[in-house]
């Protein structure tokens, strides 16, 4: 599925944007100009990695420190142990990202896979 | 460099074994631990594993397809440290002759003197203490936390959320006054009161009362507050006393540069014990929080296996995350340097902060109460290059 996300300019280098559909997915433009979009949500907790800090192809999670890999989702250390999911970016001639969202399962933590996993609220 | 010994073997004995090997060194590798299990988290302790929903397997720093090639002695303390014969001695008998150390012990719960041997009386800073305490704590009653810092907010924010009558017991006029200024430890503080947890301040501990079994909390100014269970919170000190003689300098801790080295050639201390120097302040600082335990390793090992021929690198200013009442704090930095703090968002009555700290109009520290991306924007700019 394609998701239309922003404008490629309205998104500066070194900043995120977050999808709200569930889960959400951030795109994420690099200070060198990439683009990358992964899973939102920290693998360990209930954090956004948009909020976190973002260096080179790496956003390291905004509570505990974890650093995940834009370009293949892979975590560094605990207490993330798990990747997230990457999804595909396409930016058309008018300038607009879209994101091609991946079809495997998401690695949610624990405390949102229980809120799924009792039914929608 | 043949061998190398890391003892400790909780979080900054095991991210020290992971550089070891991500740095490539390929030589034989001992981790010594005083404790049975396999290291493993200590956050949790305080938070969803006391409060039931995190289980042990969960708690494993390890992952199921690890494998640094190393020798795990668990069980055994180390007792001494013989520089010049280059080995270490272990309570069971047992000698360990390595090229390179690192000293990774951590630190322990302060008890307070005449609680031993008092049942319903715990500290918490191991797997076998929050195993202990949660059993407790699922009967209910009376909680009553001696010591209002981070890990007695959290215990009786845990216990609160169990249901337990909290009181806690803080013997300066306010609470993390300390690490976060008073201003600012206040607002923190509050959340106490916000979730009916009584906090008494600027009263002293006298004693406990009770036969075999706690059942009050005996104060200074006459009071007494009876309980069920108490929490012994009172800080924590560094597991050194192994290393008097050795050669090794202590001073409050493990004494170290910037790079974790120590006075004794290719000895580094890494996490809890390590007391390192902090170029941003000149000064040397004792930090008790689980990202440099995580990530000073990286600088530690890389001065460890160049013996030196490194120049160190400047750390990150120090991160600490609290989770207390559903709330997210997040702190970087030394607040005891800052001449003013100023609060740039979110509203204190909300209990929705972000205050920035300054000395001489430079910003020197940043705490954030459910406000991870404007924290992680400060955070950022703290750790800009000197
Ligand atoms: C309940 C609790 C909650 C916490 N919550 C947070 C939090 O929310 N945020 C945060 O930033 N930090 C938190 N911390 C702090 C964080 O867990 C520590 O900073 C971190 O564990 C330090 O790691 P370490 O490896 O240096 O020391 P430790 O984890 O103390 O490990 C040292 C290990 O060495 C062993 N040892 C000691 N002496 C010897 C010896 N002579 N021979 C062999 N082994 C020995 C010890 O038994 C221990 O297993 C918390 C700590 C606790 C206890
Ligand atoms: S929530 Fe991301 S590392 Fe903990």
């Amino acid at each position: 599925m394609m998701i239309p996300a922003c404008r490629l300019a309205d998104l500066p280098r070194g900043e995120a944007h977050r999808l709200d559909i569930d889960p959400p997915v951030s795109v994420f433009h690099t200070d060198d100009g990439e683009l990358f979009a992964i899973d939102d949500t920290c693998t360990h907790q209930d954090a956004s990695l948009a909020d976190g800090w973002l260096e080179g192809r790496e956003v390291e999670c905004p509570l505990h420190a974890s650093k995940f890999d834009l370009r293949t989702g892979a975590v560094d250390a605990p207490p993330a142990k798990l990747p997230v999911r990457t999804h595909e970016v396409v930016v058309d001639e008018d300038g607009m990202i879209h994101v091609r969202l991946s079809t495997e399962a998401p690695n949610l933590p624990p405390c949102i896979a229980a809120r799924l996993a009792g039914g929608p609220a | 460099m043949r061998t190398v010994a890391v003892v400790g073997a909780s979080l900054a004995g095991l991210s020290a074994a992971r550089s070891l090997r991500r740095q490539g060194y390929d030589g034989r590798l001992v981790v010594i631990g005083d404790e049975l299990h396999r290291p493993y988290d200590r956050p949790p302790l305080s938070k969803e594993f006391l409060a039931g929903t995190l289980g042990e397997p969960e708690l494993a720093l390890e992952t199921d397809d690890e494998d640094l090639r190393a020798e795990w002695l668990l069980g055994t303390r180390a007792v001494a440290l013989d520089h010049a014969e280059r080995t270490l001695r272990l309570a069971d008998g047992r000698q360990v002759r390595a090229d390179g150390f690192v000293i990774a012990t951590g630190a322990a719960a302060r008890t307070l003197p005449g609680s031993a041997g008092l049942a319903g009386v715990h500290t918490l800073r191991t797997l076998d203490d929050a195993r202990a305490l949660r059993d407790e704590l699922a009967l209910g009653g009376r909680l009553v936390v001696i010591g209002g810092g981070f890990i007695g907010a959290e215990v009786a924010s845990t216990a609160r959320a169990l249901g337990l009558e909290v009181t806690v017991v803080e013997a300066a006029p306010a609470p993390l006054a300390g690490p976060l200024g008073e201003a600012m430890g206040a607002v923190v503080s509050a959340l106490h009161a916000d979730h009916g947890v009584a906090l008494l301040c600027g009263v002293g501990v006298k004693g406990l009362s009770g036969e075999r079994r706690v059942d009050a909390v005996l104060l200074e100014d006459g009071r007494t507050v009876p309980a069920d269970v108490v929490v012994v919170g009172v800080g924590a000190r560094p597991n050194v006393e192994w290393l008097e003689g050795s050669g090794v300098v202590l001073d409050n801790g493990v004494k170290c540069g910037a790079d974790g080295r120590t006075s004794l050639a290719g000895v580094v201390a890494v996490g809890d014990c390590a007391n390192w120097y902090d170029p941003r302040s000149g000064l040397h600082r004792r930090v008790e929080h689980w990202t440099g335990a995580r990530e000073r390793p990286d600088a530690a090992i890389a001065a460890l296996l160049a013996g030196g021929a490194v120049a160190p690198g400047v750390p990150r200013p120090p991160y600490f995350w609290s989770d207390q009442y559903g709330v997210k704090i997040q702190f970087a930095g030394h607040a005891a340097g800052a001449d003013s703090v100023t609060i740039e968002d979110g509203t204190p009555d909300e209990r929705n902060v972000l205050a920035v700290y300054r000395r001489s109009g430079i910003p020197v520290a940043v705490l954030g109460m459910n406000q991870p991306r404007l924290f992680t924007r400060w955070r950022k700019h703290l750790a800009a290059p000197l």
